[in-house]
This record gives C-alpha cells, sequence and structure tokens, in this order.
C-alpha cells in the first residue's frame, strides 16, 4: 500500500499560492497540510516542507527579509538539517535564501519587468531529489511570475555553487537577467532548493505543461520513503 | 541610515529613473536608487548608537550581497 505522505506548506500573510501547491502535492499523493507562520511546530511526521510563492509581509523591505524571523522557521531549518526535503518556490525562494538556508539574493528584474509567461528551463542536475525524476539537460516548461527573481552571486560565490554542482535550473531562453540564468539553486547537503518558476501551476497538460509535476512528483517521492524510513 | 545598491551592481530601478528624468529634459548621467531608515534608538553614546545600528544592518536592514551602507547619527 502507497502511504500518502506529510508534507508541509507555509502559509505566510501575503502568500498566494500555498493552495495551488497544497492542491499540486495532493493530487500526486501527498497528505498537504496548510501551516500558518505563527506556528510553533511542524504537524507531526511532516516529511518534507514547501515554501510557496506570493509576497509574505507585503515584500517590506526585501522580498523575504521579514518572513526569515516567521516562528515556524525554526522548525524547518531543523528538518533541514536533519535532510528533510524542503522547496521554496517564487516568493519561497526569496526567504530560504534571506534565512540563509540557500546561497545567493533574488533582485528586482533586469528590465523592471514583471514576467508572467511559460518560460523553457534546462535541468543541470540530476542529483537533487527533486530533479531525481528528470533526465540530465531536459528541458521544462513551467511558467514564471514574478518582479524580483533575478537571482545574483559575486563571481567567487558563483564558481563556487557551480562547482558543487548547485545551480540546478537555468533558463533556457532569456527571463529576468539572473546571473548565469540561474533559475533554482540548492544548498550543499542538495536537500533544499529553490527555483522561481512554478511547478505547482504546471500539473495539468490541460493548463498548458505537466512538467512541473516533474519536479512536485519526485518530491512526494522523497517525502514519502523518508516517511516510511522514519517509522 | 542609508542603503545603496552596491557599486558595481546594476540597479534597474535607478536606470528607470535615469532614463525617465532625461525624457523630461535634465542631463542626468546617472542614477541610483537606495533606501533611507530613520531610526530612534537608545543609547548611552552616539558610537554606541552608531554599534547598535551596524549590527542591526548586518542583521535585517541591509543584504550584504548586494548592498552597502551608511550610518549617521543625530543625538537629541
Amino acid at each position: 500500500m502507497s502511504i500518502r505522505p506529510r508534507i508541509a506548506v507555509l502559509v505566510f500573510p501575503g502568500s498566494n499560492d500555498d493552495r495551488d501547491a497544497a492542491w499540486a502535492l495532493g493530487a500526486l499523493g501527498a497528505d498537504a497540510q496548510l501551516v500558518w507562520h505563527a506556528e510553533e511546530a511542524l504537524p507531526r511526521d511532516t516529511a518534507a516542507v514547501v515554501l510557496p510563492g506570493g509576497f509574505s509581509y507585503g515584500d517590506y523591505l526585501r522580498c523575504g527579509a521579514i518572513a526569515r524571523f516567521a516562528p515556524v522557521l525554526d522548525s524547518v531549518r531543523e528538518l533541514a538539517a536533519a535532510g528533510g526535503p524542503v522547496l521554496g518556490i517564487c516568493n519561497g525562494f526569496q526567504i530560504l535564501c534571506e534565512a540563509g538556508l540557500l546561497p545567493g539574493v533574488l533582485r528586482r528584474n533586469r528590465d523592471l519587468e514583471f514576467v508572467c509567461r511559460d518560460v523553457r528551463l534546462r535541468v543541470e542536475r540530476t542529483d537533487t531529489v527533486f530533479t531525481a525524476r528528470c533526465a540530465p539537460g531536459q528541458e521544462l516548461t513551467i511558467p514564471v511570475k514574478h518582479g524580483e527573481g533575478s537571482w545574483y552571486a559575486d563571481e567567487d560565490l558563483y564558481g563556487e555553487l557551480e562547482a558543487a554542482g548547485q545551480l540546478v535550473l537555468r533558463y533556457a531562453e532569456d527571463c529576468n537577467g539572473s546571473v548565469g540564468d540561474v533559475a533554482g539553486v540548492c544548498n550543499a547537503e542538495r536537500n533544499v532548493l529553490g527555483l522561481m518558476p512554478h511547478p505547482e501551476h504546471a500539473v495539468d497538460p490541460l493548463l498548458g505543461s505537466g512538467d512541473g509535476a516533474l519536479l512536485l512528483a519526485a518530491l512526494v517521492g522523497a517525502a514519502r520513503e523518508r516517511t516510511l524510513a522514519l517509522a | 541610515m542609508l542603503v545603496r545598491p552596491k557599486q558595481g551592481i546594476l540597479d534597474p530601478q535607478g536606470e528607470a529613473v535615469r532614463v525617465s528624468l532625461r525624457k523630461l529634459g535634465f542631463a542626468v548621467g546617472g542614477a541610483r536608487v537606495g533606501r533611507l531608515v530613520d531610526l530612534e534608538v537608545e543609547a548611552p553614546s552616539s558610537d554606541e548608537a552608531k554599534v547598535q545600528v551596524e549590527r542591526m544592518c548586518q542583521a535585517l536592514l541591509a543584504n550584504p550581497l548586494i548592498e552597502s551602507f551608511e550610518i549617521e547619527v543625530e543625538g537629541t
């Protein structure tokens, strides 16, 4: 019998993709639970965490800068330190960078435009739990919708990340001015991934693309394995 | 305290301001847009206040990867 692993989807004031993320994870076999930012702890048996898109705390100061102090983030840090998968999508990516769980920072898009369209991505690394079901170099079509998604790292940091294989996804077309066209980055331990595109909006070909399901189903699979391993 | 995009870092906001000002006929060669944060801090001396604000900048108010900051202390 296949179990439905519990995945926490965090909800901040100003999150707006939380329910889409929970729906997509549910459709892919997870028991997705919305968790309010003020909670001190994650639900029992939480095997993975998703930080969804939106505008947490109104994007005040810098995107994600305030959300990193949310009480629930301490539990997310603990889960990540214990090897649990953590996925940050769009604003979730910004939060993970500001929280120091991921390297670099997201800046205003180079052309000052809010970019809202399907983009083609290239999977650079398949050795993360999120991209394990993709082929190396595979192209995915997944929508973006952001005004501040231009990822930045200085030359030294960029070189280190590239050498360590942490630049997991790149745009296969010009998108927002990200250094190296980077669309998704993971931590050194490879269990925390942030990306600007929205896989939760691309889980059904009826809505344009099902490619996002490749990433999210891999996350659900990893969460299931973790649940079984911890049982 | 004053937060600025670091030297050499692309500042699209400043660039948009520059282009707009030029369209209005002003001879502007460059524009950088930062952020001003006025803080009221209780401290025994202005040096101590400055140290406190420096810590605030590093902890929250500026992102050292892309922003630099300057602190000015006014006593009351």
